[in-house]
């Protein structure tokens, strides 16, 4: 006995005006587990079908652009470690890139280095929750643990650093706060031998597993000419076949000189998504150990007479050069010389192009500065990719867009 | 050894050939090009055509307190292109009372959201755009905060928001 009847096989929004009866409106988020993070989706239900998808954002919104014209070049680094919180010292590095590049400043190669090495172990991090998120959502939470677990030993890196944990602002126009000691060479080296294995364990965990393959390949796929048109970067653009990444294309920081792949796939999937992120880490230590191994010496902030890095507290107490120029860039009017100009400065951060549109009217203060965060783009995004597939779907693309409303909503 | 950008004079060139003179100036390796309104949306979709098929950000500044500026506002619409790593910047000024520049939402879907919350946080209208609501401001916000003359700190805007009792919630 057949059941394909014409009433059960013509469901879904064209079956005509008396399907629309059928429709169901679910509200996810703004409280929701899944989502992580505080955003709303407004979800049309045919059954279990998602029909139509409403994001809505700005649950989260504190204003940080408008912070920006009245806090210092040097104080609004603490905003941006609150923008995507996953991955702070990324942020760090990619605003004091833009203020570098809007003020002309050329750091020494050590700083360079610093800021390479953290910028990925930033991504690791950001990588390791971003994934072990999808799989949390997935069901699988052993795999979650794993992640995590190597995310607390890179903030203990970072604590070791700086003494922040979490929120780092570690960076500064023309440096960074604290110079690498030889503690913290030695915990990122034991970090880079243990760290392998982890990720061996993780993908051995997940990677060819049947429930999470069933779940996310041929899930929420974005192909090469939308990821293009609809402004993806990062990791969802790359698992696109868009090749696109700022570190290769642009090289910035200490990027020229290291050997490192970009990693690519076609699929544009949720799954491919996850393979890149998977890969990247990889590439990212590989960066990290030739970094660390090429670490040069000499002075990591610009020099005293540049005028822009607060010297030590050695030189401000023992030398009169020092004590005049702690003095001078602590006063509003003395500090640095910004010139009439507007720049835009863009690095490849975990989750796509993070950049910076700063304006400059010769005051400490930035006169705007935008931040193009990648989330908003990835978001965007999502009632395209989620259009026909499940309800169960639904946190299977989120997570793999990594959408972090501190950075969506700013 | 900072990375120097590769060069767009021949997309400039073919700009100024076909959309007449524009004023353009260079800072720091990255090309601005000032492009008046109305030839704003055929100029875009000129570029896109030659190969700037990213758009980056759109955004704008508000030039009210800045010195010796002309327009009150700057649209800055950022490309890039994905093969061959070029950079564009391209400026639109417009001005009160009514700020109004044509979405370029048909030719890049990227636009939908940073129009919207251009229109939210500055007020400026972009025609023909699918759906121009508020994106991070609530619904019944009547302000644009980005602009110069909203100030950092009050009250806020909690005397234009409904308030919703238990029964009527």
């Amino acid at each position: 006995m057949s059941i394909a009847t014409a009433e059960f096989g013509t469901s879904g929004p064209e079956a005509g005006a008396r399907s629309e009866d059928y429709l169901w409106t679910l509200n996810f988020g703004p409280q929701h587990p899944a989502t992580h993070t505080t955003l709303r989706i407004v979800l049309k239900l045919d059954g279990e079908r998602v029909v139509d998808a409403m994001p809505e954002m700005g649950y989260l919104h504190s204003g940080f652009e408008k912070l920006g014209e009245y806090l210092t070049f040097n104080q609004y680094v603490t905003v941006t470690d609150r923008m995507n919180y996953i991955s702070p010292m990324a942020n760090n590095v990619a605003w004091h890139h833009a203020v570098e590049a809007l003020l002309g400043i050329e750091l020494t190669p050590r700083c360079t280095y610093i800021r390479t090495i953290i910028a990925e172990l930033a991504r690791i991090s950001d990588h390791l929750l971003s994934n072990g998120a999808v799989g949390l959502d997935t069901g699988a939470f052993t795999f979650f643990l794993y992640a995590f677990y190597q995310r607390e030993v890179i903030y203990d890196i970072f604590e070791t650093l700086c003494g922040a944990r979490f929120t780092n602002s570690y960076t500064r126009v023309g440096g960074v706060s604290h110079d690498f000691t030889p503690l913290v060479i030695e915990k990122i080296r034991s970090f880079l031998k243990t760290f392998p294995k982890t990720l061996d364990d993780m993908e051995r965990l997940l990677t060819r597993n049947r429930i999470f393959v069933d779940r996310t390949k041929g899930v929420g796929v974005l192909t090469k000419e939308e990821a293009i048109n609809r402004g993806a970067t990062g990791p969802v653009a790359r698992g696109s076949g868009v090749t696109r990444d700022l570190r290769k294309d642009e090289p910035y920081l200490a990027y020229g000189d290291l050997d490192f792949q970009i990693c690519c796939a076609s699929a544009g999937d949720c799954y491919a998504r996850y393979l890149i992120r998977m890969q990247e880490m990889r590439e990212s230590l590989k960066i990290v150990a030739q970094a660390l191994e090429n670490l040069p010496a000499g002075p990591v902030n610009v020099g005293i007479d540049q005028r822009t890095a607060l010297p030590t507290k050695q030189q401000v107490y023992s030398t009169i050069e020092g004590t005049i120029s702690h003095f001078e860039l602590s006063m509003s009017n003395r500090g640095f010389e910004v010139p009439h100009e507007e720049t835009y400065a863009a690095t490849e951060a975990p989750n796509g192009e993070l950049g910076f549109y700063i304006v400059g009217d010769g005051n400490d203060t930035a006169y705007r500065a935008r931040c193009r965060p990648p989330s908003v783009l990835h978001f965007a995004m999502f009632p395209h990719l989620i259009r026909g597939h499940t309800l169960s779907d639904v946190v299977a693309v989120l997570g793999s867009l990594n959408i972090i409303a501190a950075e969506l909503d700013r | 050894m900072p990375f120097t950008p590769p060069s767009v004079d021949d997309v400039l060139a073919g700009l100024i050939s076909r959309f007449g003179s524009l004023d353009t100036s260079v800072n720091r390796g990255q090309t601005r090009v000032v492009v008046p309104e109305p030839l704003a949306f055929e100029a875009l979709a000129w570029l896109k055509d030659q190969g700037f098929d990213l758009l980056v950000d759109v955004t704008c500044v508000d030039y009210l307190e800045y010195k010796s500026a002309k327009h009150r506002y700057g649209l800055v619409y950022l490309l890039a292109s994905t093969a061959t790593n070029q950079r564009l910047t391209i400026r639109v000024f417009v001005d009160d009372p009514d700020p109004t520049v044509k979405s370029v939402v048909p030719l890049w879907e990227a636009a939908n959201w940073l129009e919207r919350e251009v229109w939210d946080l500055f007020g400026i209208r972009f025609t023909g755009h699918p759906d121009l609501r508020r994106l991070v401001m609530p619904e019944e916000f009547t302000a644009h905060p980005l602009r110069k003359d909203y100030p950092l700190q009050g009250r806020g805007e909690r005397h234009n928001f409904p308030v919703i009792t238990r029964d009527h919630s």
